[in-house]
């Protein structure tokens, strides 16, 4: 009797080890292109546009890899949330037209901000809709899946041309976030640097969330066995809805970045993306968070090197990134467990 | 009826099983192989090539989809190789016939290969890595196109002349047929009509042969598919090169048809979502259903807009709000999508699913 409650003390379960080699390949890829770009200053601005690149990718990524490993779910409308999150911040940009252009830098931070929290609102409720309305009747068949949101994708993208009209619409950064910092020689967009910043800050928030917190326990735990959870009292049907909303709120997210990114709006931009978002989260593994974090790292940085190396190649890097990577682990950078 | 008789062999034993269907696809098969005595006109004429381009097109994401339950979006990309093998070889060597099966037999190659390399890449883990890898792909090819000016000629794409015959001045005959002079034009449509034809029952040969019914075996249970012997991954990407093989002969034809070759005719991504369109509201999982679902399709691309224009002009006119706007001409894909959607829902069957039930 003693002596199993003794080994139940001193046996503690074993650490789980973390596996950094690649995570560690986005610091050697980084200076792996130093000596290929030649100059120091245009490295340092290629890697903050890279990474302002892949903080934004991330964003709208994360909740597009949580849904899949969570539910099964792929959802290929998820471009739709993006399209919407940024032509939604047009209509904060009306009212606050003149935030915009004021020297003040806080209040072009506060319009920045606001647009954010609008998208957010709004591209989270209308995932919610999604959910219920597209996704909900085709759970488990995947063919199905696939079909509903490319449709549901093409509907809300011409509803988008209804709305706010078919042609492009220019979108102005606030004034204070236009031009660059210039440290030394290199040249940084202050709108990029906002953006990692922006990106780190998501990030962390929502490592904390999913390692130190209940709810975080179980959407990991959803992710690993989802009938388990479900058997010890948890509803994973609610938990699966959360995580659509959040997913859809941070493509929004990403959506308002990207637009003021580009500088434009077209009902067509989720979609671009998306092709990006996909290789992204093959890369990393579906349903990983860290792997959709390195992912999209690994993805911007390369397409932006062979963007300033080798300009018509850019596009196609991306997919030999993809394969080189499913060559050397064919489930992606971090496989979850259950595929 | 009795194995041996020429409808069943030509058929492959595949009957529409319905009288409204059969009734339906006698109709657009007659007026399709009349189209120029039927429906005079250029017009007419380009829709009724279309539809036959279509058909083809649409069948062969059906041998995909519908039969094998894989889906793909890579098809316009073979298409598009289809469109460039013909558009390069006429650009670049006299527009003869060698130049043609050359361009032709180039295409073929390069589309199959790629089709099995994708496969091999990406069939073997699941269906829906394929979805995703097929669409990176396509998007790439489509960058591609566009970027590479001296061979493709870019975002412009190329003219190009094709043989003496095809050509509009050229005539069959001095005196007109039945009211009709035979053109190159004519003869051109003719073309594309008896290939599409004969691609077509070739696809009712393939879908109903034993290697067609391994297919719906891996569609209905993979894993009873391949615990029964058939080595799944193998079947997958062979009826993944057999569809690109014929996206292309599609693309080959449209080719022929257009004289143009350009990135918006063939790689965009909004081809793709067409035929996604139709397969699935023909039908799925039965050629029958490419056919009637290219047809009703093409015919409401060109003809429903119109309609819709006059509509949403009316609804202007009486002054409600918002209304126009949804039923502006060029809104029709939004109508399409939410009867997609619904179809997906309430109808996976398609119209010829429908027809086949209405009998039973």
């Amino acid at each position: 009797m003693t002596a199993v409650a003794a080994t139940t003390e001193t046996v503690s379960l074993p650490k789980v080890k973390t596996d950094w080699l690649p995570a560690l390949l986005v610091p050697i890829l980084a200076v792996a292109a130093l000596p290929l770009v030649g100059s120091f200053s245009t490295w340092v601005t290629l890697t903050v546009a890279a990474l302002a690149m892949g903080m934004m990718i991330f964003l709208m990524a994360s909740g597009l890899t949580l849904v899949f490993g969570l539910m099964d779910v792929l959802n290929f409308g998820h471009g739709v949330f993006i399209s919407f999150g940024a032509y939604v911040s047009l209509m904060v940009l009306g009212p606050l037209a003149g935030w915009v252009e004021s020297p003040n830098i806080w209040l072009n931070i506060g319009v920045l901000l606001a647009c954010i929290v609008v998208a957010m609102l709004v591209t989270g409720a209308l995932g919610y809709a999604f959910e219920r309305v597209v996704i909900r009747p085709v759970y488990g068949q995947h063919l199905k899946q696939i079909l509903i949101t490319m449709g549901g994708m093409i509907v809300a993208e011409q509803m988008i041309h209804v709305i706010w009209g078919a042609s492009p619409i220019p979108l102005r950064l606030p004034e204070g976030l236009r031009g660059a910092i210039v440290v030394g020689e290199a040249a940084m967009e202050k709108y990029r640097v906002i953006a990692v910043v922006l990106g780190l800050l998501v990030f962390g928030l929502m490592h904390l969330l999913l390692n130190r917190t209940k709810i975080g326990l179980l959407i990991r735990a959803g992710v690993e066995n989802a009938e388990m959870v479900e058997a010890l009292g948890y509803r994973i049907r609610r938990l699966f809805v959360g995580v659509f909303i959040a997913g859809s709120a941070l493509a929004g997210l990403g959506g308002v970045l990207w637009a003021f990114y580009r500088q434009t709006l077209t009902a067509g931009m989720g979609m671009e993306v998306n092709v990006l978002i996909f290789i992204v989260i093959i890369i990393g593994g579906l349903g990983s968070i860290g792997g959709c974090f390195v992912g999209a790292l690994l993805v911007a940085l390369v397409a932006n090197y062979t963007g300033f190396l080798a300009p018509k190649l850019a596009l196609g890097s991306s997919i030999l990134l993809m394969v080189l990577i499913l060559l050397w682990r064919p489930q992606g950078l971090y496989p979850v467990a259950k595929r | 009826m009795l194995p041996n008789n020429p409808i069943h062999s030509i058929l492959s034993g595949d009957y529409p099983r319905s009288k409204a269907l059969s009734v339906a696809l006698v109709i657009v098969l007659v007026s399709l192989a009349f189209a120029p005595f039927l429906f005079p006109g250029s017009q007419p004429l380009n829709v009724a090539a279309k539809i036959c381009v279509f058909v083809i097109l649409v069948a062969s994401y059906d041998l995909l989809l519908g039969y094998t339950g894989i889906v793909s979006f890579a098809h316009t990309m073979f298409y598009g190789i289809g469109g460039y093998g013909v558009a390069i070889a006429m650009y670049n060597f006299n527009a003869g016939w060698g130049a043609l099966g050359l361009g032709v037999l180039a295409a073929l190659v390069l589309a199959m290969l790629l089709a099995l390399l994708i496969g091999l890449f990406s069939l073997r883990v699941r269906a829906i890595f394929f979805a995703m890898i097929t669409l990176a792909v396509a998007s790439a090819f489509a960058i591609l196109a566009s970027q590479l000016n001296e061979i493709t000629g870019g975002e412009d794409g190329r003219s190009y002349r094709i043989p003496e015959m095809l050509r509009p001045a050229f005539r069959l005959f001095d005196e007109p047929v039945l009211g009709v002079m035979i053109n190159g034009r004519i003869l051109t449509y003719y073309l594309i009509f008896f290939a599409a034809l004969i691609l077509f029952l070739l696809a009712l040969r393939v879908v109903n042969s034993p290697f067609g019914r391994v297919l719906q075996a891996i569609r209905e249970n993979d894993f009873r598919a391949e615990a029964l012997g058939y080595r799944v991954v193998v079947y997958r990407s062979i009826a993944n090169c057999l569809s690109a093989g014929m996206a292309t002969l599609a693309g080959v034809l449209m080719a022929l048809w257009l004289r143009y070759t350009g990135p918006d005719t063939t790689l965009s991504f909004a081809i793709m979502i067409d035929i996604l369109l139709m397969v699935v509201i023909g039908g799925m999982g039965t050629l029958y259903g490419a056919v009637l679902g290219a047809t009703i399709f093409i015919l409401a691309q060109n003809y429903l807009q119109v309609l819709m224009g006059q509509f949403s002009g009316m609804l202007e006119a009486a002054g409600i709000p918002l209304l126009p706007g949804l039923f502006h001409a060029d809104r029709w894909l939004l109508w399409l999508g939410i009867l997609f959607v619904l179809s997906v829902y309430f109808f996976p069957v398609g119209i010829v699913g429908k027809l086949r039930q209405m009998k039973s």
